[in-house]
């Protein structure tokens, strides 16, 4: 048996229970220690297989853009919000979409969800396309190939599917 | 405590309060469900990362180090908002809850509920 069968579960289980009592006091480093190992052990017989990240630099791009886009999405929602409540023209899209992994179907709709007034609501059976809902539609063509090229493109080469 | 600490928190808690309260506001304001999901996924998700971020630098200060844990709680609700959304949505879809009468595309509530693809369009 392993030691580390998930070292970089590992490595986050440690940083991030010194993250949540923000102390780097020796006592804190042994339990971090201890949960980064024993945490693993119990639970790797529960996972499935996930794709590896094939590209991390693209991740990372990806990760800081996507934090540009909730920033934009925050302001103009808000101003959705504020404005003219009767010019809003909400609608329902289906994204056709073209990722194997369920991992990077669950990326990609929890990134529609924070970005710019769409919200994701369901994927069908044969994970081929993805329901959305918009705040204001007013071109529907457009907003899938946002989608597509924004976000879609980057996913499948960082998980390479 | 510095003036410029003070400026910052300021300006931080008065943004995210800013932002809080649009969102909340969009929680009444907004007509149908699915509208109203938008609100508080988005514009809240800016207010309490600039509440959090008044707060770290608050307690850097008060401790002498610098208090990052506040930056898990962003992460946190990063990963937690679009899900609980997505359960919101889908609950409504199977609810069959009435949109927004002038809502486009509606016939695609029915597949979405079913989980089935999209019939192509009539015409």
């Amino acid at each position: 048996m392993k030691l580390f069968p998930m070292p970089f579960h590992s490595l986050l289980l440690f940083v991030v229970w010194l993250l949540l009592n923000n102390s780097i006091s020796a006592g804190h480093m042994v339990l971090a220690a201890f949960f980064a190992i024993a945490i693993p052990l119990l639970v790797n017989g529960m996972r499935d297989e996930h794709p590896k990240i094939l590209k991390p630099w693209l991740a990372i791009r990806y990760v800081l853009m996507v934090m540009k886009d909730i920033l934009t999405a925050n302001v103009e929602v808000a101003l959705l919000i504020v404005g003219p409540i009767k010019k809003l023209e909400p609608g329902f899209v289906a994204v056709p979409i073209n990722i194997s992994s369920d991992l990077g179907i669950t990326v990609l709709a929890s990134t529609v969800s924070l970005t710019p007034g769409t919200v994701s609501a369901e994927v069908s059976k044969d994970k081929a396309w993805l329901y959305i809902h918009a705040l204001h539609l007013d071109n529907e063509a457009e907003l899938i190939e946002s989608i597509k090229q924004r976000y879609e493109k980057p996913i499948k080469e960082i998980f390479g599917c | 405590m510095p003036l410029y600490l003070e400026i910052i928190i300021c300006v931080s808690l008065l943004i995210g309060g800013a932002f809080l309260l649009v969102g909340s506001y969009g929680l009444i304001r907004l007509p149908d469900i699915y509208m109203r999901l938008h609100s508080p996924t988005k514009a809240s998700t800016l207010g309490i990362t600039g509440v959090l971020l008044a707060s770290m630098v608050f307690q850097s200060h008060l401790k002498g180090f610098l208090s990052i844990q506040e930056l898990l709680i962003t992460l946190f609700l990063l990963i937690t908002a679009p899900v609980a959304a997505n359960m919101i949505a889908k609950t409504a879809l199977h609810q069959r809850t009435k949109p927004l009468d002038k809502t486009k595309n509606q016939e695609l509530i029915e597949t979405a509920r079913d989980r089935e693809v999209p019939k192509p369009p009539q015409d």
